[in-house]
Parts: C-alpha cells; sequence; structure tokens
C-alpha cells in the first residue's frame, strides 16, 4: 500500500524538509536523509543561489516537491506562468509526486498568500478536483492533496472536513498528503475526534504523511511548525501508519528553526511507529 | 452562497487593513458592522465568536506580507523610520495587493506607485527612491538568469566593427544620487534573511528587527553594478564612463557605438581612453557580465564576413 500510484510507486521513508539555515550543514557534512521536501515556490526562479544549491541537493538527494500556492480551491483558472515554472522546476527535480493544500487563497488574480479553508460543499469539492486535474495532466506526474489546518468553518458546509476531502480526492482521482497535525489542531479548533477523521482517509490514497508542532493560544491552536511534535500528533501519526502503512513521512520546522541534528533527531522520532507497521496493516 | 461569491467576501475582509492595535476593523470598507458581515459566512463556536474567527485570518494576512517588506526593503525602513514604513506598506498593499504566486514579487511595483504616491517619502525622496531601486535591484540579482558566460574563443570570427556583447540578465546598473550601498550594507549587518515562507506556518510573533539609525548621508553621486560572484551579491562602483558604456551594451549598441555614448562628455584624455576600455572590458569579462552570443548572431556574423 505504501508505494501507490499516488506517489508514483516510491517507498520513501523519512523526510526533512530543506530549508536555507541547514543548507551549510547539509552541503558540508553530507548528513543520512533519506529525501528532502522542498517548497516548490522558493524555488521558482531564473537563476541564483537558490537553484544553485538545489542541484548541489539533488546530485546527492531525493528531493520531493511541496508547494504552498496552487491554491486548488480557488474559484479561478490556475496561473498559467505558474503552472510553466513549477513544470521546469519537475523538470529539474526528478520529484516523484507534488503536493500542495487543499484550500483557497486566490480571488481574480489578488494573492492573500495564506492557506484559506474551503466551504466544504459539493460545488467546491467539484470545482476543486477538476483544477486539480488540470494541475496533474500539465504537470505529468501525481498530485497530493493535503489537508490544511483551520480556524473558521462556514455556515454554507454541507459536510465534514474528511468528508469533503475524500469527495474531491475521488472525483479527482488523486492522492492525499495526510498532514496529521493539521487534523490535530483542527479538531481543537473545531471540536471533532481527530480518530474520526484518521479513520475516515481512504488509506489507498496516502501518498505522504506530514508531521509537525503547533502553537497553543488561548482560544485556539495555529498551525506554526516552531515546535516539537507533541505526543497526541505523534499518537494521531500511530494510527494513521496503521492504516495507511509505512509511507513517506515528512517533518515540518519552518520558524524558530532548530540546528538540523536536532530537527533530524525528532524527524526520525517516526521510526519507533514505522517499524511497527512493518509487522502489518490495521484498516 | 455559491464558491466565488464567498471567496470575494471572505477575501474582502481578510485583505482589510488593520486598526492601530492590529486588529479587525468593526466596519466594513461599505460602512456595515464587519460584526454582522462575518456571521453572513463565518460560524462562531463555543470559543469565537464569527469575528473573532475571521480576525485570525485577517491578522495573518498582513503580518505576513508586512514581514515579507520588511525583510526584502530594511534599508528603505531604516530611512523612512519604522512608523512610516509600516504605514507606507499598509497604503501600498492596499493599493496594490499581490499578483504573484510568490512574495518574492510583492515590492515589484513599489518604485512605481511611490511616485504616484510622494506624500509617504516628501522630506527624502532622492534617498528613499534610491534606496528601494538598490533593495529591488539586490533581489533581481539575487535569484536573477545567469547565461553562459562569454569566453575569448567565443569571439573567434565575430569580433570586428558591428559587434554587440550582451550583458547578463542578472547585472543592474544604478544611477544614485545617495552612497546608499554603504547604508545598506550598514542596515544589514546582522539582518535575518533565513526565514522561509514554508506551508502553514504563520508567523504570530512580529519581526520588529531594531531600525538602525540613519546617518545623514551627503548627496553624492554613484554609479553602481549591482551583480553576483559565486551566487553572492555585491555592489561594485563604477566611473560614470563605465555606466554609460555598460548601459549602452545593454541598449544593443555596437561596442564602437557604446564608446563613443561613454565618452562624449568625458574629463579622461583623449589618450588614455584605449587603456581605459581594455581595462573595463577585462574586468567585466573576469566578472563574467557578458554573456555569449547566441548562436544565430555567430552564424549571421559568419555570413556577412563569408559575403
Amino acid at each position: 500500500m505504501p508505494a501507490n500510484r499516488f506517489n508514483n510507486f516510491t517507498d520513501y521513508g523519512i523526510g526533512i524538509g530543506l530549508r536555507a539555515p541547514h543548507y551549510d550543514h547539509i552541503l558540508s557534512r553530507k548528513p543520512v536523509v533519506d529525501w528532502f521536501e522542498i517548497i516548490s515556490e522558493n524555488f521558482m526562479i531564473d537563476g541564483g543561489r537558490p537553484l544553485h544549491i538545489l542541484d548541489q541537493i539533488l546530485e546527492q538527494y531525493r528531493v520531493v516537491q511541496h508547494g504552498v500556492s496552487m491554491y486548488f480551491g480557488s474559484a479561478g483558472r490556475p496561473d498559467r506562468e505558474h503552472l510553466r515554472r513549477l513544470k521546469d522546476l519537475v523538470k529539474r527535480t526528478g520529484t516523484p509526486w507534488v503536493s500542495d493544500h487543499l484550500c483557497w487563497g486566490s480571488v481574480d488574480g489578488r494573492y492573500t498568500h495564506d492557506l484559506l479553508p474551503m466551504p466544504y460543499t459539493f460545488e467546491a469539492a467539484k470545482i476543486t478536483a477538476q483544477k486539480i486535474q488540470e494541475v496533474r495532466d500539465f504537470l505529468e506526474v501525481p498530485v497530493a492533496v493535503e489537508n490544511v489546518s483551520s480556524y473558521a468553518e462556514y455556515h454554507v458546509s454541507e459536510m465534514t472536513e474528511w468528508e469533503f476531502l475524500n469527495e474531491v480526492v475521488e472525483r479527482a482521482d488523486c492522492g492525499i498528503l495526510l498532514d496529521v497535525n493539521n487534523i490535530y489542531v483542527s479538531s481543537r479548533n473545531h471540536s471533532f475526534d481527530p480518530l474520526t477523521y484518521i479513520n475516515s482517509v481512504p488509506a489507498d490514497r496516502v501518498a505522504q504523511i506530514h508531521i509537525a508542532g503547533h502553537s497553543k493560544f488561548q482560544k485556539y491552536i495555529l498551525d506554526t511548525h516552531d515546535h516539537p511534535v507533541i505526543d497526541p500528533v505523534w499518537k494521531l501519526y500511530d494510527r494513521a501508519i496503521q492504516r495507511a502503512g509505512h509511507t513517506a513521512t515528512l517533518l515540518e520546522w519552518d520558524d524558530s528553526i532548530p540546528s538540523f541534528q536536532e530537527v533530524q533527531d525528532e524527524a526520525l522520532k517516526a521510526n519507533r511507529f514505522l517499524a511497527e507497521t512493518q509487522l502489518g496493516v490495521a484498516v | 452562497m455559491r464558491l466565488a461569491s464567498l471567496q470575494k467576501a471572505v477575501a474582502r475582509a481578510v485583505m482589510q487593513p488593520l486598526t492601530r492595535n492590529e486588529r479587525m476593523q468593526r466596519t466594513t470598507p461599505r460602512g456595515g458592522r464587519m460584526s454582522a458581515y462575518a456571521a453572513r459566512f463565518i460560524k462562531p463556536n463555543n470559543r469565537l465568536t464569527s469575528f473573532e474567527r475571521l480576525e485570525i485570518y485577517n491578522r495573518q494576512y498582513w503580518f505576513r506580507l508586512l514581514s515579507s517588506m520588511i525583510e526584502d526593503f530594511p534599508g528603505l525602513r531604516a530611512v523612512l523610520g519604522e512608523r512610516r514604513f509600516e504605514s507606507m506598506s499598509k497604503a501600498y498593499l492596499t493599493e496594490c495587493p499581490s499578483r504573484s504566486f510568490t512574495l518574492r514579487n510583492l515590492g515589484a511595483h513599489l518604485e512605481e506607485w511611490l511616485h504616484q504616491h510622494p506624500n509617504w517619502i516628501r522630506d527624502k525622496q532622492v534617498l528613499a527612491l534610491d534606496m528601494l531601486r538598490l533593495e529591488w535591484a539586490d533581489i533581481e540579482a539575487f535569484d536573477g538568469k545567469a547565461e553562459t558566460a562569454l569566453r575569448s574563443e567565443d569571439l573567434n570570427g565575430i569580433a570586428g566593427p558591428g559587434l554587440r556583447l550582451r550583458i547578463q540578465p542578472y547585472v543592474r546598473l544604478l544611477k544614485l544620487h545617495y552612497p546608499v550601498d554603504d547604508l545598506l550594507l550598514e542596515v544589514k549587518e546582522g539582518h535575518d534573511e533565513s526565514a522561509d515562507f514554508a506551508s502553514n506556518a504563520f508567523q504570530e510573533r512580529r519581526k520588529r528587527s531594531k531600525v538602525r539609525a540613519v546617518a545623514k548621508l551627503k548627496p553624492a553621486q554613484v554609479f553602481l553594478v549591482v551583480h553576483r560572484v559565486d551566487f553572492s551579491v555585491y555592489f561594485r562602483r563604477i566611473k560614470q564612463e563605465e555606466y554609460l558604456l555598460l548601459g549602452a551594451l545593454r541598449n544593443g549598441k555596437p561596442i564602437e557605438r557604446a564608446i563613443e555614448v561613454a565618452f562624449r562628455k568625458s574629463s579622461v584624455p583623449t589618450a588614455d581612453r584605449a587603456e581605459f576600455v581594455q581595462h573595463s572590458f577585462q574586468t567585466w569579462a573576469t566578472l563574467g557580465w557578458f554573456c555569449r552570443p547566441d548562436e544565430n548572431v555567430r552564424g549571421e556574423k559568419s555570413r556577412e564576413e563569408r559575403a
């Protein structure tokens, strides 16, 4: 199950997000890392140091692309310049799949640069699925959509978030980047059982898993990617891989970034759970 | 409510400027109550009202974009001062919201916008525009396209009258009225450029790097090339003749015509000009500023010579 058509039949293990403060460490020490995830938009440029670093990384490591601004859920059409640059990068990295978020963030060509939550309606699912298909057909690589953390819900929603996710991925026939931290954050913000969400996800479509830390505020939790993963999120991760199997897993740490070693140590904690899944997959 | 209508309504609220206290405004742009507006499409829960839930996104939007402006234009911020820079950024982003998938392009229209709204830089117009042009050149030189650099053997068969040399796309030429290159280096010292915008990470805490006091710069004409060596951006001061020569080459003038332009009002003695030009070209070629000529240009030249 882990190597599936949504991750191009790969069997990647634990990866780490490639971030600028770690470039020197990675290039000089060459740590053993199964794969790196890059933020596509950081490398969709014409030249210079970022692409030079990326090329050096590509000489030694496997890279998977993760985007933050395709906005599959925005009502407008995809930006052609964005698609063209993304495809150029896909050719450069040889990424087996690309992922971006199940959200919206642009209106009439104006960008919020945020991951805004979808209204969970059938109309939105249809529009989003069409866009995912269009992007996948253009890029010619499998696409996985990531569930986002959210702080608001809409009156117009006709289903739960996990039902919406299922509706979209079935319609688009695409993969899922399951972010278990986002499920935890949203479950606290919207008072639902995160295990219900995890257990409802079509396990055979999970291409990749994200884990991360977050920040607690008085009345809500914010997905900040600036802390270690907390135990309740590890438990959700455990359940997710019991269902999906030994899946490519990525630790996100994007703010207050500690040393590479600290990030890697945190990411490798996933091994405790992955080792157990070798014994069998639950459903 | 249809998807497109809902997204327009939410975006309108999310992109509306914050109050002085960095909270969501109580009224909508059309004068209605924001709480009622938010309640039309956002569900409340047992801890947060519709207004408060929408406010989280409103604040995220402005914190993220203002952080990006601070990161991209620390020099302009130092020139204008923290408060005026922030007010100016809010006004700019309100009138010119991002139209690019990447935050890298957030300041792309700032110079044009400041020409239309000079009140934001009223007492420091020339200095502020100099600094802005330098900082934008810095961004473009950092990740601009590099073509294959010219080698001496590339000139075989094409050197001679009418030869046009192309300048690397990442090289930026600036004529400045203040030595803002020195000031920017001072401001950037210790500036954190390591932050990545990634995934859903949101910065609640604002980056409030201390604005350094701007030394009272005296006007001084500076001709500057913003370029890069080994993927690091450098500022290189050049002479006026070099600036004119490079500019003429970039505009597609043949070398002999570019040299004419460069020395039209020059104080360099005529006897020294050949050496001046030779030295300049050697330096620029060493720095990789010239691109290898297109194959079709080289082909055309060869055909002309054969004819």
